[in-house]
């Protein structure tokens, strides 16, 4: 029984390993400027723990195949250094990986969350409600009209609550259903839930970020390729939770320029 | 203390009449069989709502049949609708984290066990007792309830996030009444385990036996101790969460909801609340569950892992020393749950140390438990395959762990399947582990019967590897950025994705299915199976010094007195190579 | 506020009206509704998020809460008999039909009457939810996933109602329940017709979603058509 044990130990951690290395489901290709930090820290992280499980694995399944019960009454003796070197090992193994990784690791978020927007950088404010995003463009004026909860009439395609007649700032507005952003540029999004909370997530982006009623949360990413991805919301939102999606445009600098100026008409 | 003091006499006679027997018993055994029988229950419940959650995801628009009769606008035609996949989802996760990891292997086992191991004839408050199961029985019933009313069983998952949970029908079916029921039944809950903690705490201070010192105490209590103390903390905080949900709720308070929210063309008659206090006073609560379940189940497996391996772990004090760390960290890490949520990103990497920090506990019980085994002589019953299960799944899903408490990684997978399958593994799967191999461990006594042991093996090895099929996969889910909580995949970069969830879905149903071994092997071994001994794994601790099953007074009427450690096994005894605690020998050299 | 005004306006004249069999034949109120200002231009619908639906559209479909023809004629306005019509004994047996179909509600305003049948059926590839926003009738909110059987629901009390889909924000719709079989919405041309009417003195409200209600007096005195015109003021925001 023992030994059958250790084969399935020793099955399970080689079937376990083989997907990872081969990155059979892996993430996408980076498209931010700070994303490669991300996935240094998840390779990094992905070879200590996975060293960890299979090792911890393989040890089970070989003492388990070596010290079943003899029926012979053998005597039961102890791992050579006990508890004492096994405490020692385990913090200096744990405790080297979690230095490691909490002092290296906290880079990648410094960069995402400490830094500042660039001061050039453009600025977006996005929607979240159930179930879908919507994104506002300040328009031609620079500047965003006030947001009137009492007035939303979805409707009516009034999804941020502005009111044109009384506020001279919202009628250039421009309010897209996808987000479109001019590639190496650095956006600046401002986040706002209309309902519920929500999450603002892009794979490729390597961003994710909760929107929390009551609050305006700011976030900023600077994307490096053309292309269109998906944005999907990863926080419980309600019914329509699984549909709630937009599209990402990267596009080039002209490429966005013309499509702001069709928005605006 | 209580060293010295002989057993108190049982503080009220042996009940004779089948309501006092059975129902409302004050019996300390009783109670917790009626703790693991309301888990079994849930469990199988629990694990039927994941059949049909993972039939909907992978066939999103088949009729499942008979689904309809369960719910008429929850499965038009058979074909659940979103909405009620998250009823699900929410009932799956209630049910489980609640009624099953919390139920058994602390309430059930712990009032079973706890105190007949340290000697006693009962519990210190029968009655607390007695109302702390029927109090957590009405909330059960009041959560099964939701099932039955038109807009069923709430749509907010088991974390009950504000808004969504607060503001009521506006933001979808179920968050009228079915949210109403939800927070009532887990306030009903906390009150229950707050009186079993209470309990706990109190019967192993001051109940011991003659000669049952703290440090002749089981592993298991010593885990059910630390347990009772994390979980009066913790549900402390819940129950006033709860009471400000419900007063939100139905009373127009403001404590979660902000000014200005317009849900389903209404705007809100709110203002000045914070959905963050209730993710902070949620998480504070929901981090130390993990440990309110694990923890027992780390008790549970030291225990059978010592009778199993015939010699004690390497060191039982430095166990007890990293269960006091982790009950203790458990409450400086509830902000690795909100690395995203808005909350200040320098507190993200103040919460991430601490989380890392827990590893080096959890990594010292584990390498303690894997070494024991060096140099041991291993019987492979059913109760050790489980425990040595344990082992193995409880590093799996601990592994992953070091990925999510880094919040760099966290902006990646968060809310992806990669936290599903950490928590399925470390807290799900191996409390489960736990309770399994408690229930083949103390079946003998609890029953007076033995299990059959080959089904118990066929059920672990079914389990086992079905586990790691189901499990095992979601990390690899999470890292292709599947969002959990979806009850259709409908995004684009989903749809590669599909086949490795079938894979998922039909595993789920076989290690499901498997579970109905366990469930025969329960009910035939209950009527039918050998009559057990009073020692049949020769194992130590004063439950297996009484008969199977124990008397009335656990004792009959003798005077227990402790003479010996908890894990004198690989020695010279008088019975073969191990010592029982009151044995009448003198302790030889100090053990351990 | 208007809206529940109307409605108790309806039930009140209705109470005290007289009973008065509907006979086939009788006197037809025609007319045509128009506006006078300039209305907001209807924009368009961007459904990027639910590629199946976006499909459907090579021009993008249009809101559809100010729907203008030429000749400055306004569609969808509920034109109906409020007061002087004889009580409905009972609501027709046949059910009307709401249709969601490339995530666009058929018709934008469905009226009907009391107690009548009302079927709501997703001819799309994905699932609905269709929540009636219902303040004086009881509120549902149901999802309906593709090739499920249509959802029966029926409205006891006369109210208009918004409708939306949860799960894709710019779907809205309203029902308009009347207590009369006196009802028509206006066309693309923006006409209606309300025949059958037995002889007696009606008040002929129309209303309109954004702008509100009007009411004017007819009177029947036998086999003759009558014209009844209504001119709202639109607003440009």
């Amino acid at each position: 029984m023992g030994k059958l044990l250790a084969v399935v130990l020793l099955v399970i951690a080689i079937g376990s390993a083989i997907p990872i290395l081969m990155h059979t489901w892996w993430m996408p290709e980076d498209i931010s400027s700070h994303g490669y930090m991300i996935d240094k820290q998840m390779s990094e992280t992905m070879a200590e723990s996975g060293i960890a499980f299979v090792a911890a694995q393989l040890v089970l399944a070989g003492f388990v195949a070596m010290f079943g019960d003899k029926k012979n009454g053998r005597k039961a003796t102890h791992l050579p250094g006990g508890a004492k070197a096994v405490v020692i090992a385990a913090i200096a193994l744990v405790g080297t990986e979690v230095l490691a990784l909490g002092v290296f690791g906290k880079d990648a978020w410094a960069e995402v969350y400490f830094k500042k927007a660039a001061t050039d950088a453009l600025p977006i404010q996005v929607q979240a409600e159930q179930f879908g995003f919507y994104f506002r463009y300040a328009g031609p004026d620079g500047k965003f009209g006030p947001l009137h909860p009492d007035k939303i009439d979805e409707g009516n395609q009034n999804f941020f609550g502005l009111d044109p007649a009384n506020d001279v700032e919202s009628r250039d507005d421009i309010i897209a259903a996808s987000l479109v952003i001019p590639v190496n540029k650095p956006i600046s999004l401002m986040m706002h839930a209309k309902d519920v909370g929500h999450s603002f997530y892009v794979r490729e982006l390597r961003i994710q970020q909760d929107f929390v009623p009551g609050l305006d949360i700011p976030m900023h990413f600077t994307a490096t390729k053309v292309g269109k991805y998906e944005i999907v919301c990863t926080q419980l939102c309600g019914l329509g939770h699984y549909n709630m999606r937009a599209y990402l445009e990267v596009k080039s600098q002209e490429d966005f320029d013309q499509w702001l100026k069709q928005q605006s008409q | 203390m209580s060293d010295a003091s002989a057993p108190v006499a049982h503080q009220h006679a042996a009940p004779t009449g089948l309501l006092r027997k059975y129902v409302f018993s004050l019996d300390h055994k009783m109670i917790g069989k009626q703790y693991y029988g309301l888990a079994l229950v849930s469990v199988f419940l629990g694990m039927i709502l994941s059949w049909l959650m993972r039939f909907h995801l992978v066939w999103t628009n088949a009729a499942i049949p008979g689904l309809r009769l369960l719910s008429k606008n929850g499965a038009p035609g058979g074909v659940m609708t979103p909405e009620y996949y998250l009823s699900l989802l929410t009932m799956h996760g209630t049910l489980m984290v609640f009624f099953v990891l919390t139920n058994a292997p602390f309430a059930g086992f712990g009032n079973y066990f706890l105190p007949i191991q340290i000697g006693a004839e009962d519990m210190a408050f029968p009655r607390f007792n007695m109302m702390s199961f029927w109090v957590t029985f009405v909330a059960f019933l009041v959560l099964i309830a939701s099932f039955f009313i038109p807009d069923g069983p709430p749509i907010s998952g088991w974390t009950a996030y504000a808004p969504l949970s607060a503001v009521g029908k506006d933001a979808g079916p179920g968050l009228a009444w079915g949210q109403n029921l939800w927070a009532i039944s887990i306030g009903l809950f906390c009150v229950g385990q707050l009186l079993g903690s209470l309990n706990f705490i109190a019967t192993t201070l001051d109940l011991r036996t003659k000669g049952m010192t703290l440090s002749r105490l089981p592993i298991s209590t010593w885990a059910w101790f630390i347990t009772s103390c994390i979980g009066l903390l913790a549900f402390a905080v819940l129950l006033p969460a709860c009471v400000l949900l419900i007063l939100d709720r139905v009373a127009g308070t403001s404590f979660f909801i902000p000014a200005g929210l317009v849900i389903s063309d209404h705007l809100q008659p709110h203002s000045g609340g914070s959905p963050l206090l209730w993710q902070h006073l949620f998480w504070f609560f929901g981090h130390p569950e993990v440990y309110i379940a694990i923890v027992p189940a780390m008790g549970i497996v030291s225990h059978i892992l010592m009778a199993s391996m015939r010699k004690p772990l390497l060191s039982v004090k430095v166990v007890y020393v990293s269960m006091i760390a982790i009950g203790f960290l458990s409450y400086m890490v509830w902000g690795h749950h909100m690395f995203l949520s808005g909350m200040n990103p320098f507190s993200a990497l103040v919460f991430s140390f601490p989380t890392l920090i827990i590893t080096i506990p959890a990594t010292i019980i584990t390498m303690i438990w894997i070494g024991s085994i060096y140099g041991a002589n291993l019987r492979f019953h059913t109760p050790a395959l489980f425990s040595l299960g344990f082992v193995s799944v409880f590093v799996a899903g601990g592994v992953s762990g070091f990925f999510l408490a880094q919040p760099s990684l966290d902006i990646y997978l968060h809310g992806t399947y990669f936290v599903v399958g950490h928590f399925h593994m470390v807290m799900g799967v191996a409390a489960i582990f736990g309770i399994l191999a408690g229930t083949y461990f103390w079946f003998p006594k609890m029953s007076g019967r033995m299990m059959n042991d080959t089904l118990g093996k066929i059920h672990f090895w079914l389990t086992f590897i079905g586990v790691y099929c189901i499990f095992m996969p979601f990390h690899f889910l999470g890292f292709a950025g599947n969002v959990r909580r979806y009850s259709t995949f409908v995004d684009d970069y989903l749809q590669p994705l599909l086949p490795l969830h079938k894979f998922i879905s039909i595993a789920a149903f076989v290690t499901g299915a498997a579970q109905l071994i366990f469930l025969y092997n329960l009910i035939y071994s209950r009527f039918k199976g050998a009559p057990a001994p009073e020692n049949p794994w020769e194992a130590t601790s004063l439950e297996w010094s009484t008969t199977s099953p124990p008397p009335f007074d656990n004792f009959g009427g003798r005077h227990i007195v402790v003479n010996h450690g908890p894990n004198e096994y690989g020695v010279d005894g008088a019975h073969g190579d191990f010592i029982m605690q009151d044995s009448p020998e003198p302790e030889p050299a100090a053990g351990d | 506020m208007q809206l529940s005004k109307s409605c108790t306006a309806t039930l009140t004249a209705l109470t005290f009206a007289a009973i008065v069999t509907a006979a086939p034949g009788g006197g037809t109120v025609t007319g045509k509704v128009t506006y006078t200002g300039t209305p907001a231009k209807p924009k368009p619908i961007d459904m990027a998020k639910e590629p199946s639906c976006a499909k459907q559209y090579t021009t993008p479909l249009m809101t559809e809460n100010v729907v203008t023809g030429s000749g400055n004629t306004l569609e969808y306005v509920v034109v109906y008999i409020s007061a002087g019509a004889p009580d409905e004994s009972s609501a027709p047996s046949t059910a009307v039909t709401f249709d969601q179909k490339g995530c666009h509600y058929t018709p934008h305003v469905l009226a009907f009457q009391v107690n009548q049948e009302l079927k709501v059926t997703n001819s799309d590839q994905t699932s609905h939810n269709i929540h009636p926003l219902a303040k004086i009738n009881r509120e549902w909110n149901k999802s309906q996933p593709p090739g499920t059987p249509p959802i029966s629901e029926k409205y006891d009390k006369p109210e208009f109602i918004s409708v939306k889909c949860n799960i894709h924000p710019w779907m809205h719709g309203w029902f308009a329940v009347v207590k009369t079989s006196h009802y028509a919405v206006s066309d693309g041309s923006g006409e209606f017709k309300l025949p059958n009417l037995p002889p007696g003195k009606y008040t002929l409200t129309a209303w309109h979603e954004s702008y509100g209600t009007q009411t004017q007096e007819v009177t029947i005195s036998g086999n003759e058509t009558k014209s009844a015109n209504f001119v709202f003021t639109a607003k440009p925001y």
